[in-house]
């Protein structure tokens, strides 16, 4: 399918999400104004302070948008009933797209006015114009092409960074994006990266015809500070309004099922919310796709209730322990760890281990007979192997996996991971390291060489649930329960691959898996929910 | 004391110092009789601006006081004063927002006048300075030439009739020919109108058209004060300097 056919086929899905992105660049430049440029004007009265705040903005440009989204979800600022800060969501989008609009919007509003000429300053004084009949009167005016162009800047800038806002959840035209780069599906990218485009080229131009028109002069109706007072509380009441209607905290007997942004994640999550729905008829609010660490920080924040957690994601890079290689001690550990530090329970481990796979072909395996990574190893001076970035940096990557099996390839090849399948497949490699459910392994004919010497850790998904939630829903054990053993890595390298590569809804996949193993999806009510 | 009362402005051993320590301003003693024209002459850098602003207060002064219609300035709330002072500053002083209208309306504006009665001042301004209305009062002031925009300077300091009027260079950049058919111009305005004016420029020809009284400034020091007569007649080496110039009228027409 291509581009054009795409967005056509998709016309009102596109229309949401360019609104949804268009919102959130709307009400966050909105806010920026309202912050930016009252900052930016009181710097010129205080220009000691402009130093520390300029740099204050300057360094919040530079954090990167996951770990700021993973200090503002924790934090729960209120301004009298409405939660200001804090969450997943839109309002967390905002207040982080704020946050990179406000340099240029303040930088611009301080040297505007601080570029005013002197004389024409003191002209106005020398007139006998008051401090405020000054500033609105002449500074402001006289300043405002600077200002908007800092406006322009930030919302060209906005229309970029608001894709990231789908890593939290508020939608956007980064919801395509981010699929597409899962998918590894360039259309879908296109998809999203184009509207998004038209939409920054749009604003440029819009604003730069704005700045054209202000810079030469504004008319009688601008000069009077109550102009800028009601524009001000104009701009200030859309966002209050927008803000309240973009708050739908989680009410109360909703279950919030999480995931993090990747296709097995998202198959995990719709297996866990319909298995809920399924058994105990609770109604479920589906939040996936959170970037990073984000599902956990939202768990912890309470914005969730559940998601699928992986036993040794969650021992080294949560817990920041030691890699252990038993998975029944890796379990009991971060279960024991979970419910002292952070009041999380863990479940029943969901039967599959996702952790990194060595493959060969298939017609290999059964040619030479292998079975594990010790049988290949003779072999290895001979192949020769692919493997992803990622793989070759980790501490539980490639220098310890070759250590631990003294291997020596005849070439070793760094490549993109979606890519070392294929070289696998036309033959430019001999082994690759993937991921043992990854869809593609059912698909090729690929087969994964048992890791005999337990080199790595143990990735057993398990759903991880608030102890909170447990205690006020208590039927909810018993639908994750079910789960249990649930499914294999072969079931769940087909799973994925329904999706990845047939390219079909996760509901509809996860829907008939559960019908297969004997889930009666008339048995409650509420049982389906829009992904 | 009841001479001294009788000043519209008198400075009373005015000095004024810089944060950093410099003296601009010695010990200043000067008086300005209402409806006299007092011209500040001097080279740059000798104290004849910051004399000026120690007058509408855009400055106070470090040492002494400066006594305007009985008050010191220090006493005066500086926006009042200062709308009771016009002044006129070189071209540049012209709100580029504005235009040519609004320039002139701008102090009756803050004193709240009506607009219509804001609008008749102006265009009765305009062709006071000899601008046509029609033609001049819609426009901005980057659409004029040096000495419209400086006509516009003073119809913008009249607007709200204020007893005394500040001048600081205000035909300094404007080239030879324009500048002195707006002096004469100016001069006839001088005439009709009977205002205290405080005049600043460094072109001793213009000085002598236009004063009542000269004071000439060294290094924030009044070296000499008197009609354009006793000028003529001084010894004193900074006046025949000015003099000189003025027997060669090319050499003052230079810069500021």
């Amino acid at each position: 399918m291509n581009l054009w056919e795409f967005l056509l086929h998709h016309r009102a899905e596109v229309l949401t999400l360019t609104l949804e992105h268009l919102f959130l660049v709307g009400v966050s430049t909105g806010i920026a104004i309202l912050i930016g440029v009252p900052l930016g004007i009181l710097l010129t009265r205080w220009p000691s302070a402009s130093k520390p705040i300029l740099g204050f903005a300057n360094v919040m440009q530079t954090v990167p948008s996951l770990a700021l989204f993973g200090f503002l979800i924790p934090l729960n600022i209120y301004l009298f009933q409405i939660r200001l800060v804090g969450g997943i969501g839109a309002r967390t989008a905002v207040v982080a797209l704020v946050l990179y609009a406000l340099l240029p919007i303040v930088r611009n509003t301080f040297t505007g006015i601080s570029g005013v000429d002197p004389a024409i300053r003191e002209a106005g004084k020398g007139m006998g114009m008051t401090g405020r009949q000054l500033l609105f009167q002449v500074e402001i005016p006289l300043a405002l092409g600077v200002i908007i162009a800092g406006v322009r800047v930030a919302t060209v800038i906005s229309v970029g960074t608001a894709t990231i806002a789908a890593a939290i959840d508020a939608g956007g035209l980064g919801r395509y994006i981010f699929r597409g780069l899962r998918m590894n599906d360039n259309t879908l990218i296109l998809a999203g990266a184009v509207p998004a485009a038209v939409m920054a080229l749009a604003a440029d131009f819009l604003l730069g015809w704005v700045e054209r028109v202000f810079g030469r002069g504004v008319g009688g109706w601008l000069r009077s500070w109550r102009t800028w007072i009601t524009l001000g509380a104009i701009v200030l009441a859309l966002a209050v309004w927008l803000a309240l209607a973009i708050s739908p905290a989680k009410t109360g007997d909703r279950i919030a099922v999480g995931s993090k942004d990747f296709t097995e994640q998202i198959i995990l999550g719709e297996l866990v919310a319909q298995a809920i729905e399924n058994k105990t008829g609770l109604e479920v609010q589906r939040r996936f796709d959170l970037g990073g660490s984000l599902a956990h920080e939202a768990l912890l924040a309470g914005e969730i209730d559940l998601y699928v957690e992986y036993t040794g994601t969650a021992l080294t890079a949560i817990l920041k322990l030691p890699p252990l290689s038993d998975p029944k001690e890796v379990y009991r550990r971060v279960k024991d760890e979970y419910a002292a530090r952070f009041g999380l329970e863990w479940s029943e481990p969901v039967g599959f281990n996702n952790t990194f796979a060595i493959l060969v072909r298939g017609a290999d395996a059964r040619r030479l007979k292998l079975k594990t990574i010790a049988d290949a190893a003779r072999y290895a001076p001979k192949w020769r192997a692919g493997f992803g970035q990622d793989f070759m940096s980790r501490p539980d990557g490639y220098e310890g996996f070759a250590r631990s099996y003294g291997l020596k390839f005849s070439e070793l090849r760094e490549m993109d991971l979606s890519l070392t399948y294929r070289a696998l497949v036309d033959g430019q490699v001999d082994l690759i390291a993937g991921n043992s459910t990854d869809g593609l392994i059912a698909r090729h004919d690929l087969f994964q060489l048992e890791d005999d010497r337990r080199y790595f850790p143990p990735y057993d998904a398990v759903p991880v649930v608030r102890q909170e939630t447990l205690k006020r829903r208590p039927e909810l054990r018993a639908a994750l329960q079910a789960l249990g053993g649930l499914i294999s890595v072969e079931e769940m390298r087909q799973l994925n691959f329904e999706v990845d590569g047939a390219r079909r809804a996760a509901k509809d996949v996860v829907d008939e898996f559960l019908r297969k193993k004997g889930f009666d999806p008339g048995s409650a009510q509420g049982a389906k929910g829009g992904a | 004391m009841a001479e001294a009362d009788r000043q519209a402005i008198d400075f009373r051993g005015v000095s004024f110092r810089l944060p950093n320590g410099r003296t601009l301003l010695h010990a200043l003693d000067l008086q300005v009789g209402a409806g006299e024209t007092l011209v500040l002459l001097g080279r740059s850098g000798c104290g004849k601006t910051t004399t000026l602003k120690l007058i509408n207060r855009l400055l106070d002064p470090t040492g002494g006081e400066v006594v305007i219609e009985g008050k010191r300035t220090t006493d005066w709330d500086p926006i009042r004063l200062r709308r009771r002072i016009g002044y006129v500053i070189q071209e540049i002083g012209l709100f580029p927002h504005f235009t040519v209208e609004d320039n002139v309306g701008v102090v009756p504006r803050l004193e709240g006048w009506e607009g219509e009665k804001i609008r008749a001042r102006a265009l009765e301004l305009l062709e006071m300075v000899g601008l046509d209305p029609e033609r001049f009062a819609a426009r901005y002031p980057r659409e004029l030439s040096g000495g419209q925009r400086q006509r516009v300077g003073v119809a913008r300091a009249l607007a709200a009739d204020p007893p005394i009027l500040l001048l600081d260079e205000p035909f300094g950049a404007l080239d030879p020919i324009t500048r002195r058919e707006i002096q004469a111009e100016f001069r006839s305005l001088q005439k009709r109108l009977c205002k205290t004016m405080v005049f600043v420029t460094h072109d001793v020809g213009e000085a002598f058209l236009l004063a009542s009284r000269i004071a000439l400034l060294k290094d924030g020091k009044v070296v000499l004060l008197g009609k354009p007569a006793d000028f003529l007649a001084s010894r004193e080496p900074e006046v025949q300097a000015f003099v000189a110039c003025l027997a060669n009228p090319d050499s003052s027409a230079g810069a500021a």
